[in-house]
């Protein structure tokens, strides 16, 4: 069978079972959009390319299956290059799909000609530009296969246009020959060996729950796991839900803005068993003073995680799942060290965890805390959650406890303003009768906001939740504790009407302006059929509690000046 | 980690020849901030890959992240560690001396005891082919340095190791 290039495209995205593609069309992809208007693959028409990758990843992460975008080339092509490199950090399977100037033209400074492939090569898993229509088809089915094997990643497929539109005899690819990728999902044996031993031996363990639990869906196993060793569990930010918060063995999550307890209990475990965190300097704090008294056992499917920025002392490489299988199973039949010998242990932890810094609510102003509890109680912690960045998203990540896993979607490793809109329309695409909400600052928000248009117009009832102190709050956070409180560039006092603006864009606007006002605004909002836009006024100046200064070992926590009687139990003094 | 000293490094790197696999390695050193000192690429006898040699320059800790590095590359088929002993080194340096009539026999013979090879003359210069370990290029480069020395080539060094016996 001959087909044309968008017919082979359409072939394999059929394949690979691909029922929706994020994007917005341009001169090179236009043969792309003609070839599959009318398919039974869903085109989402997004207003800002950035924003295309951004939907596919909350896409990805919400239905557990690839993203896919479908750009043009040239500022396409450039405007993709943010929600790439949130992708990559966060390990999430993309395919981008990018159109290109014709063969004969490339390298010319062609009209909206950019070397895409060479802009991304660092921040995507692979990229392919395809230069034969022969081509074609075994390059798309290994970008999909790489975007989602091993450490999950964004993949970017480069299609010039007459690549496009040539014709060749179609054959569907049956077997990849990747020679030299071989992700290891089935770890040795030996260092889990090693790791039931230290495990035994171990009076104060603590398990570091990382994205990576998500991503193989090892969230049931992490629970035996941390069950039968009797162990606190903690987890990065990419990590929140990986580990139902409503288990006592519980301890909040890791890092500078992470719980008293899981911070402190950091310095004094003495085995740390990390499944599928990479140990970001976020994470780490200094790392020098980082778990000194721990033995490290490292469980991560991508070998450059290892040893990276801490030493391990039994580096497991291998799928999260199938390393806590095994592990779980050699446990079972290993009956050395009773667990009681740890609740010494745990009443430290307990203590700790009694110490958590909280906030105070007051009457005439709302607290941005307050309107994140509220969220919680009134969507019994059950919806999707995606996040923009700043101090919305560590509020989110504090008091919006997560039970289950793929709940929160959030730019974690990038830490992307305008991702939280976007995100959440594609999650949205994913689980249409789910509530989805993306809780966001008025900063932020404002980086993608025209994407309302599109949650508009394709009936997604997404719901923004605007904590808006009218700054850019994290960094006047930084400014305040740290730069003598000279807020530069940071207030953002002129700003849009939210409610209006959301009216104007055929979306529900609402607001609140005081605390009584909070629960009414999101009952309205969150019930609402329409896509919401909620304007919370919040107290401008509050402070993400407790924080790690950068550099700082992890035990030096800040409270909020002037309130820290807001701290009580032990650990008081670090 | 623990700091501790750098120390040089030979890899031997075998590749797919595919477009931008030179691109993706070299972007791997310089934006993770590796240090490349010299590198030499051509295909082997399998057109479709290609031995790239680098010597790179790190402590344990990032010498063991360099290689991991390279191998998650989808295009990196092998990454050898050149061994210090027990392997063969060797570097080609081209150098073209404008030796005066009275430096000529002298230039001759450094070249012979270097067993290098004259490859080119003109009226004003003679240009030097030289095989060795890097050592022997550089002691070469610094006997002759006294004469007027043009043009120099270096290839870096290629190297591989050694099959037990
Ligand atoms: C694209 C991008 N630009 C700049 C930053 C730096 N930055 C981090 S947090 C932040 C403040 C965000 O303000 P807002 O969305 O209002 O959130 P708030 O912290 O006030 O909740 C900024 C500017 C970033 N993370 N991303
Ligand atoms: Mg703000």
């Amino acid at each position: 069978m001959r087909l044309k290039g968008t017919q082979i495209l359409k072939e394999v995205l059929r394949e690979e079972e691909v029922e929706v593609v994020f994007g917005l069309p341009g001169g090179t992809v236009i043969d792309i959009y003609d070839e599959l208007l009318g398919s039974e693959i869903r085109n989402i028409v997004v207003r800002h390319e950035q924003a295309a990758v951004h939907a596919a990843d909350g896409y990805a992460r919400a239905a557990g299956k690839v993203g896919v975008s479908l750009v043009t080339s040239g500022p396409g092509a450039t405007n993709t290059v943010s929600g790439i490199a949130s992708a990559y950090m966060d390990s999430v399977p993309l395919v981008v799909l990018c159109g290109q100037v014709p063969t004969y033209l490339i390298g010319n400074d062609a009209f909206q000609e950019v070397d895409i492939s060479g802009i991304t090569r660092p921040c995507t898993k692979h990229n392919y530009l395809v230069r034969r229509v022969e081509d074609l088809a075994r390059i798309l089915k290994e970008a999909f296969h790489i975007a989602r094997s091993g450490r999950p990643g964004p993949v970017l497929v480069d299609l010039p246009k007459d690549v496009m539109c040539a014709r060749t005899r179609y054959r569907p690819v049956e077997r990849l020959e990747l020679k030299s990728y071989r992700p290891v999902y089935d770890p040795k044996c030996k260092p889990l060996a090693r790791a039931v031993e230290l495990i035994g031996r171990s009076r104060r363990p603590l398990v570091l729950a990382g994205g990576g639990v998500l991503l193989s869906g090892a969230s049931a196993e992490l629970r035996a796991f941390a069950r039968k060793i009797r162990a606190p569990v903690t987890s990065t930010l990419m990590g929140l839900g990986a580990f139902p918060a409503s288990d006592p063995l519980w301890i909040g999550m890791l890092g500078m803005h992470g719980t008293r307890a899981a911070n402190m209990s950091t310095a004094s475990c003495d085995l740390l068993i990390a499944v599928g965190a990479r140990f970001d300097d976020r994470v780490t704090g200094k790392v020098d003073a980082f778990a000194r008294q721990a033995e490290i056992i490292h469980i991560d499917i991508d070998p450059t995680s290892i040893r990276k920025n801490v030493p391990a002392t039994v580096p497991i490489v291998g799928d999260c799942r199938v390393a806590l299988q095994k592990l779980n199973r050699l446990l079972a039949r290993d009956n050395g060290s009773p667990p009681e010998s740890r609740q010494a242990w745990l009443q430290e932890i307990d203590a700790w965890k009694r110490g958590q810094v909280r906030y105070r609510r007051r009457e005439n102003v709302i607290k941005p805390q307050q309107v994140i509890e509220e969220l919680f109680r009134l969507t019994a912690g059950e919806a999707i959650i995606t996040t923009e960045v700043g101090q919305n998203q560590m509020w989110t990540a504090q008091y919006y406890p997560f039970d289950e896993p793929n709940r929160l979607i959030t730019s974690g490793g990038l830490g992307c303003m305008g991702f939280g809109l976007p995100a959440a329309i594609g999650a949205q695409v994913a689980s249409p009768d789910r509530l989805v909400v993306d809780v966001a600052g008025d900063g932020s928000i404002q980086m993608n906001i025209q994407e309302l248009a599109t949650a508009v117009q394709y009936g997604l009832p997404v719901k923004v939740v605007i904590l808006n102190n009218r700054y850019l709050g994290m960094v006047r956070q930084w400014q305040e504790l740290f730069y003598d409180r000279r807020y530069a560039g940071t207030p953002v006092d002129v700003a849009p009407d939210f409610v209006k603006l959301a009216e104007a864009y055929g979306a529900q606007g609402l607001r609140a302006l005081t605390p009584d006002e909070v629960v009414p605004v999101l009952e309205k909002g969150l019930c609402s059929r329409k896509p919401a836009l909620m304007d919370f006024r919040v107290a401008r100046e509050e402070g993400v509690y407790p924080m790690v200064p950068a550099g700082a070992p992890l035990t030096r926590m800040l409270t909020a000046p002037g309130e820290e009687d807001l701290l009580e139990g032990p650990a008081r003094r670090a | 980690m623990k700091k501790e000293e750098a120390k040089k490094q030979v890899l031997s790197i075998l590749v797919e020849n595919q477009p931008g696999a030179l691109a993706r390695i070299a972007g791997l050193f310089s934006g993770r901030g590796y240090n490349i000192e010299s590198l030499a690429v051509a295909p082997t006898m399998d057109a479709a890959v290609s031995r790239m040699t680098i010597m790179t320059r790190g402590d344990h800790a990032v010498l063991e992240q360099i290689k991991k590095q390279l191998n998650k590359l989808i295009n990196v088929l092998k990454v050898v560690e050149v061994r210090k002993r027990r392997s063969v080194q060797r570097e080609l340096a081209m150098v073209k001396v404008t030796a005066s009539a009275e430096d000529r026999t002298e230039l001759m013979r450094i070249v012979e005891i270097f067993r290098g090879r004259v490859v080119d003359v003109s009226h004003e210069s003679y240009t030097v082919e030289i095989t060795g370990k890097t050592a022997k290029i550089e002691a070469f480069l610094e006997l002759v340095k006294p004469m007027k020395v043009g043009d120099v080539a270096r290839t870096g060094p290629i190297a591989l190791n050694r099959e037990p016996l």
